[in-house]
């Protein structure tokens, strides 16, 4: 699993690259909370479209992150899913849970 | 008796997650399935392996088996574990249940095995271990396709 960021003001950019399961999970969750540690980040953006493969382990790691930027008052946004990828996150309610509409997910970049 | 089957075991550690799913779908692409079918196999496999690993065998060590068949059109995957067991298989199986919330799992991974495989069957054993059988009808695309 490859990451690449790109910092917007208060926004966190994460463009996600590669196979997301248990075994990826343990890293990136790491890697993600080291660059969550500057608190002055109020959004977390992630794009998934480089993300081949998904799991209920990237449930895990997108629901972990969404509780992180809660507890300061942020947010999670989520983008660029695959079919496959968006039928777990549906089925988990996640974008419900982020609050967004069906029209902000569609596939896009960093 | 079955028209193809196969059998492996591995060691019960992350790396071998994306191992299992890839023999599985390699061994199911003889019904030609839709990349979709693969991809419902893939994950569903995965699922059952995480889950020997992190809840049945939890650290320590202890080896996955997996088996696959097919039979006409039905694929069926067998994942089984030595590992601790299910106290209650019910329980386990519904949406959003975890016994380890502390482990940022979401208790999604057999509400994702019975969406994306046909049918999900849970054998389990406190100090036993745990029996997942998948099975999942490929559909027959026509040649003219
Ligand atoms: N092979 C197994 N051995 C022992 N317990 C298991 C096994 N598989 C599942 N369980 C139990 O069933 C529960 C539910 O499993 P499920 O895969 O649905 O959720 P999870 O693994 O906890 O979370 P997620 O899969 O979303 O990361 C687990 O929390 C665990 O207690
Ligand atoms: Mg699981």
């Amino acid at each position: 699993m490859q990451i690449k960021t790109q910092r917007d003001g208060e926004t966190l950019a994460v463009l996600l690259t590669g196979e997301l399961d248990h075994h990826s999970a343990a890293p990136l969750r790491v890697e993600l909370d080291a660059l969550l540690g500057d608190r002055t980040i109020r959004c977390l953006a992630l794009d998934l479209c480089g993300v081949t493969f998904m799991d209920s382990s990237g449930l895990g790691v997108v629901l972990g992150r969404y509780k992180l930027m809660k507890e300061r008052g942020g947010s999670v946004r989520i983008q660029g899913a695959s079919r496959p990828v968006e039928r777990i996150l549906k089925m988990a309610g996640v974008y419900a849970l982020l609050g967004q509409q069906d029209a902000e997910r569609g596939k896009g970049h960093v | 008796m079955f028209d193809n089957e196969m059998h492996v075991s591995f060691l019960g550690v992350s790396q071998n997650e994306s191992f299992a799913r890839m023999v599985a779908a390699a061994f199911a692409s003889q019904l030609n399935p839709t990349i979709e079918e693969l991809t419902d196999i893939r994950t569903a496999v995965s699922e059952a392996v995480t889950n020997a690993i992190i809840h049945g065998y939890s650290g320590m060590r202890g080896m996955v088996g997996m088996d696959c068949a097919i039979e006409g059109r039905n694929f069926t995957v067998t994942i089984r574990d030595e590992g601790r067991g299910i106290p209650n298989v019910p329980l386990a199986m519904q949406p959003f249940y975890t016994s380890v919330p502390n482990l940022e799992r979401s208790g999604m991974g057999f509400a994702v095995m019975e969406a994306f495989m046909d049918s999900v069957t849970v054998e389990s054993e406190v100090g036993r271990g745990t029996t997942v059988i998948m099975k999942k009808e490929i559909a027959a695309v026509g040649c003219d396709e």
